[in-house]
């Protein structure tokens, strides 16, 4: 026998005074569980979608108007380009990407498009400054997606698509969307003349459901000379780590650029955002509460155990038993408990995370092995902390007034 | 050999002053088997416990083979009672979750022995007194003086040279009481101090020496 097996079979004769105090604890480290687990999968979810949408943050000209996010840069007004300057040499936190675009349409066949000038990345990457700022370093778990398998297969492509930036383009290069290539037969390695210059095609994106589908993409440069535009921009798209619009990147950008207009993805950013800021704190909430309450309650009961056991323990004591076999006693059915509490707790709260996640967030859930550590850690310290008074008064009972008999 | 000197313990009951012992002071060699009888309430419970280092006198020295056992820390004096006291309690005070082999392991755990040799240390001290069927009953499944016999199992595990015990028969029919009486005399032949505590003439008179209690004060420590 070990002192293990003493507490075990103590745990399981009285168990029902045990019930209620160790469900609080029970209850409240399931609710935690449940909470980050969702939110982990909530928060992955929204990174996803927004960088799925590509940018986050576009500057348009002060009077364009904004129906639709994914055509909002297809205005008449236009900007200079000198804004993008602007915001790489300033000390703004939080930009990932910046894509600055000038759009005009054009027509082929009778048919209506529109030909979008960009900057390839490797334009940005040349100018010194910029890439000293950080621009292109996005900050891991700052609004990025885990690398998706198989889609840096052709990173050209899909990056265009996803987060509407390209490495490089020539200066008569074009890229032409899905939905434009299939209307007008075009394929990889065509060559398309618009206003009189000749472009060839390096690509066809990947459809993407948008009226990116029905653009093509051509070098900003080349654009602006066509349109008869000299420096100027439509709209800059800007990537920004998602904490960092929520601490008013938006407003900052708007500071710097007092003539243009800066709008976010709102109802994505800040309905989402909000939601997980306050599944974040509820968890903190829950976290205090079964601290506080279940710490009280775990104490009460242990104090109360250790007054219905003073027998016991004055016997301990006449056989010999010094505090530290007393003290042990006690803290070893904390421990013990705690441990049954954080791993019950953990089962529960990711069995509820996984099914209701779903529901709640809309988001799929699974087990997150690492908050089996969580538990673990705050269900063994809440008992061993709100068990070490009472187990200190057992070990310094007088063994005799523990055995008095009546 | 256990000696008392000047011992003086009083108790606080609602107030008032109860003196529970009144400047006692005896000798008990060796090897003795000592009974100690007095009418309720004499202090005869209050002594014991002061002998076997349970309860610290209010003056007084107690001496247990030479070492005054309360100028002894109280871990030091757990110790002691682990080395060389068996008690036997007036109720048993089997722990009650607890199997009668494993209350009987109890001490021997204390001792650090591992569990086998605890399982069949335990199982022939059970045997020997005659409850070899009865090691996985709980003491709410056994009868008194079965219970009574699981206390004398385990009060023997650590093998003690003193054993002081509170009303052993108090509890039992006569045949147990008889019974018990006679394992007394057992562990007294097997060269260990006894000092019993009772209300029985005739149990009394099985010891070598009988020391009577009266308000706290040693009446006769006549033979
Ligand atoms: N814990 C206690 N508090 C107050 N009085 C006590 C306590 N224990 C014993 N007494 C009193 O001390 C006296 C001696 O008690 P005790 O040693 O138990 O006597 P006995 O065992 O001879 O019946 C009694 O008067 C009893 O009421
Ligand atoms: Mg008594």
């Amino acid at each position: 026998m070990k002192l293990r097996t003493m507490v075990w079979r103590e745990i399981f004769e009285r168990k029902n005074q045990l019930g209620t105090s160790f469900l609080a604890i029970l209850l409240g480290i399931s609710v935690i569980v449940s909470i980050k687990n969702i939110t982990h999968y909530s928060e992955k979810a929204v990174a996803r979608e927004l960088d799925a949408l590509g940018a986050n943050i576009l500057i348009l000209p002060k009077s364009a108007s904004l129906q639709d996010y994914y055509s909002a840069d297809l205005q008449q007004e236009v900007f200079p380009e000198e804004y993008v300057e602007r915001l790489t040499n300033s000390d703004l936190q939080g930009l990932d990407n910046l894509s600055p675009k000038l759009s005009m349409p054009f027509t082929i066949d009778g048919k209506q498009f529109t030909l979008t000038g960009i900057l390839p990345k490797n334009e940005f990457q040349a100018k010194l400054a910029w890439q000293s700022a950080g621009i292109f370093a996005r900050p891991e778990g700052c609004g990025t997606v885990v690398a998706i398998p198989g889609q840096d297969a052709e990173p050209a492509k899909e990056t265009l698509s996803r987060k509407r930036v390209i490495e490089t383009i020539g200066e008569a290069e074009m890229l032409v969307g899905a939905d434009m290539a299939v209307s007008l037969r075009i394929s990889e390695g065509d060559s398309v003349s618009v206003g009189g210059a000749s472009f060839a095609v390096t690509a066809v994106l990947p459809q993407t459901g948008t009226v990116d589908d029905s653009r093509a993409f051509a070098h900003l440069h080349t654009v602006q000379r066509l349109a008869g535009k000299d420096s100027v921009l439509n709209a800059i798209e800007v990537v920004g780590c998602c904490n960092a619009i929520s601490d008013g990147l938006v407003q900052k950008i708007n500071k710097l650029l007092p003539e243009a207009r800066v709008v976010t993805i709102s109802q994505i950013v800040d309905t989402q955002i909000k939601t997980n800021r306050m599944m974040s704190r509820l968890s903190m909430l829950f976290l205090v509460i079964i601290v506080l309450v279940g710490g009280a309650s775990i104490a009460n009961y242990m104090y109360a155990n250790v007054f219905e056991r003073r027998r016991e323990i004055g016997t301990l004591m006449a056989l010999g038993a010094g505090s530290a076999v007393v003290l042990r006693l006690f803290l070893l059915k904390a421990l013990l408990l705690g441990c049954v509490g954080g791993l019950a707790g953990f089962i529960i709260g990711t069995v509820t995370a996984v099914i209701l996640g779903p529901r709640i967030a809309g988001v799929p859930v699974f087990p997150m092995p690492i908050l089996l550590v969580w538990a673990f850690g705050i269900s063994v310290a809440i008992l061993l902390i709100a068990s070490y008074f009472p187990a200190r008064r057992a070990a310094r009972l007088d063994p005799v007034s523990a055995l008095q008999e009546v | 050999m256990l000696r008392m000197h000047s011992v003086t313990k009083s108790y606080n009951h609602r107030g008032k002053r109860v003196l529970a012992l009144d400047d006692v002071t005896m000798d008990i060699p060796a090897g003795d088997f000592v009974s100690i009888v007095g009418p309720s309430g004499s202090g005869k419970s209050t002594f014991l416990l002061m002998l076997g280092g349970m309860l610290s006198p209010a003056e007084g020295k107690v001496v247990v083979d030479g070492q005054s056992v309360y100028d002894l820390s109280s871990d030091k004096r757990a110790a002691l009672r682990k080395k060389k006291i068996g008690f036997v309690f007036q109720t048993f005070n089997l722990i009650p979750y607890l199997t009668a082999l494993e209350n009987v392991q109890i001490p021997f755990l204390l001792a650090g022995v591992d569990g086998d040799e605890q399982r069949t240390n335990a199982a022939s001290l059970l045997e020997r007194l005659g409850l070899g069927d009865r090691l996985d009953h709980k003491p709410s499944e056994l009868s008194v003086g079965q219970q009574q016999r699981v206390a004398l199992a385990r009060m023997l595990a650590n093998d003690p040279a003193i054993v002081l015990a509170d009303e052993p028969t108090g509890n039992l029919d006569p045949d147990t009481g008889r019974a018990i009486l006679a394992f007394f005399e057992e562990i007294h032949r097997e060269g260990r101090t006894v000092v019993m505590v009772t209300h029985d003439h005739t149990a009394a008179a099985r010891a070598k020496r009988v020391l009577r209690l009266l308000d706290g004060k040693i009446v006769n420590g006549g033979e």
